[in-house]
């Protein structure tokens, strides 16, 4: 029951900030320069005015501001996100062709960045004033410091040209018919690289997270008693520290699942990953407004669906938070 | 201890330091070593690295000097990280005070507000306004501000909530200071070191952001940045990895650089709470 109210409120939280996304993205289209119905047909044939026309009438560019507001959200709320006149086709079509893809790569980048920063964070936290400890974090820094697409392209220069280990282009090997297990291992070879790329900023944030909540946890009197009874510090460290330090990291990481949709934007351009970053690239090569708009909304929702989904894994995670609070 | 005696405690701030004001320098003197426009062509392409003298960093697809367009745009990159935080500054400090200083209503609202724009992800709102309203140096730093505000003004509520109900403030009231007064003169000033350290971090976070959108072909086509060159060096990777390699270079050594000096200056500013960890 409790469970249920809560999953309600967030919903209905969720449909309220996606509801101010799509007036904001209405009024980003009437602050384009130029003329709306050339920007909602990607400007293609912009030359031709009955066909700019015709545009006006459908879209009821006509019409006044409110009534065009209205029409562009109930439009949405139907799920008609408006068609690409460039790549002829709807833009929800577009977007749900490419998403399965995104998923794939920023799952992937987030489990392996949250396990590898927890662990390379507790490391740090067990090695506190030891040089060890100190080249993890000095490494998590820079890491942080990195811009993603740089490393990424450094990274298709060293692992596909030089040493010729993995692919650095696409999702799958063009043209060779796998399938099944096949498949499923030339799939993860193309993921090695995007995934990792992606994953070492935030990494990097992990890394330092852990480390500050683990160290604040060891402050704590529980631990002073596992002390006293003379448990190992392996177990202390993770049995009573980490177990802790965890929940912090859990809330941190939902709020970083946003950053990471963006970071899949300049991932997908360099990797020619075919997920929506990439689609959102070429909508903004050509000047897609709508495309680019649509994508835009998808990715705020996606955000969206991984706090609520953050959220239930911390109440899980942490009985003591009651709903309310 | 003298601020900076503490500040020099932190060796890595001190490195950042240092690696700071050479970039500094080298954006100060890029106009007398390189009076040249970075845009002209003036060897042949695709020169490696120290190929031919006085090209140290060898030249583009285009035959235009890559040490020119380095030096040229660390210019750029600390104007843009420099402008935009000031800007996000101007937007998120008065709503994080009005929000912690009056509380309720008030606070309620503009806390949703604040919620809304950290929920839509940072970098695709900032491509869609950079695109929406065309590149240029303007709409840069204005989409990056736009974007960056939220934890501004969170850290500001926090401390105005923290600090609104002091004797000092109170004894400001009785004496019959205005709201704004109590504010501006009592409040301000005591939250200044934990925006000062917020501040440096976000002229990390803004160059790294810069970069990226200029990367994608959104940066101003006027400047030459360190983002635009990497992009514009992305399809020749195979060939010419240096075109790409030196000024991501620099991204890194800036963007480090500045978060050393951040670690730094938080050692300096808050020297209990530092001690601690």
């Amino acid at each position: 029951m409790l469970y249920a109210r809560l999953i309600l409120m967030r919903l209905l939280k969720a449909v309220v900030v996606l509801f101010m996304i799509v007036i904001f993205n209405f009024f980003l289209i009437q602050m384009a320069p130029g003329d709306p119905a050339a920007i909602l047909a990607g400007e293609a044939g912009a030359t031709d005015q009955e066909f700019l026309r015709q545009l006006r009438e459908r879209f009821g560019l006509d019409q006044p501001l409110y009534v065009q507001l209205w029409r562009y959200v109930s439009g949405i709320a139907m799920l008609d996100f408006g068609y690409s006149y460039r790549q002829q086709m709807p833009v929800l079509d577009l977007i749900l062709a490419r998403l399965p893809a995104t998923l794939l790569l920023t799952g992937t980048a987030f489990v392996l960045s949250l396990a590898l920063g927890i662990l390379a964070g507790s490391m740090a936290a067990a090695r506190v004033k030891k040089p060890s400890g100190s080249i993890i974090m000095a490494l998590a820094l820079i890491f942080y410091a990195t811009p993603l697409f740089w490393v990424a392209l450094m990274a298709v220069v060293l692992f596909s040209v030089y040493l010729d280990w993995l692919p650095a282009y696409g999702m799958y090997t063009v043209g060779a018919g796998l399938d099944g297990f096949a498949l499923v291992l030339d799939v993860a070879k193309h993921l090695v690289l995007p995934a990792t790329t992606l994953a070492l900023f935030f990494m990097a944030i992990y890394t330092r997270m852990t480390r500050a909540s683990m160290l604040e946890a060891s402050q704590q009197d529980y631990v002073k008693t596992a002390r006293a009874k003379g448990l190992s510090p392996r177990v202390i460290q993770r049995r009573h520290i980490l177990r802790n330090a965890l929940l912090p990291i859990i809330t941190l990481a939902g709020l970083q699942a946003g950053q990471m949709v963006g970071g899949a934007i300049l991932t997908e351009t360099v990797f020619a990953w075919p997920g929506i970053g990439r689609l959102m690239y070429e909508a903004l090569m050509q000047r897609d407004y709508n495309l680019l708009l649509g994508i835009f909304f998808f990715s705020a929702a996606l955000v969206i669906v991984f706090n609520i989904i953050t959220d239930l894994v911390y109440r899980l995670a942490d009985p003591r938070i009651k709903e309310g609070s | 201890m003298s601020f900076f005696a503490r500040f020099a405690q932190n060796r890595g701030a001190l490195i950042g330091l240092i690696i700071l004001m050479t970039i500094i320098l080298m954006a100060l003197f890029a106009p007398f070593l390189y009076p040249d426009s970075p845009w002209r062509m003036v060897q042949r392409p695709f020169l490696a690295p120290m190929e031919v003298d006085g090209f140290l960093l060898g030249t583009d697809t285009m035959g235009r000097d890559v040490a020119a367009g380095i030096m040229h745009g660390a210019w750029v990159s600390l104007l843009i990280g420099l402008v935009s935080t000031a800007v996000a500054l101007i937007i998120g400090v008065p709503l994080g005070a009005i929000a912690g200083y009056y509380g309720g209503l008030i606070d309620d609202g503009l806390m949703r507000f604040t919620e809304f724009f950290q929920t839509i992800p940072n970098f695709a709102l900032a491509i869609v306004l950079v695109a929406i309203m065309q590149p240029s140096v303007t709409s840069i730093v204005l989409a990056i501000a736009i974007v960056s505000w939220p934890p501004v003004a969170r850290l500001v509520r926090a401390e105005f909530m923290s600090l609104r109900h002091r004797e000092y403030v109170e004894a400001a009231r009785l004496v019959g200071q205005t709201n704004r007064t109590i504010i501006l003169r009592q409040i301000l000033p005591n939250t200044l070191s934990p925006i000062i350290v917020l501040a440096s971090l976000m002229v990390a976070t803004a160059i790294l952001l810069e970069s990226a959108l200029s990367f994608l072909g959104l940066g101003d086509p006027n400047v030459m940045s360190w983002g635009y060159m990497i992009g514009a060096a992305r399809t020749v990777i195979r060939q010419a990895w240096w075109l790409s390699f030196f000024p991501g270079l620099a991204i890194l050594l800036t963007v480090l650089a500045l978060n050393l000096v951040g670690e730094g200056l938080d050692d300096a500013l808050n020297p209990k709470l530092s001690r601690e960890r």
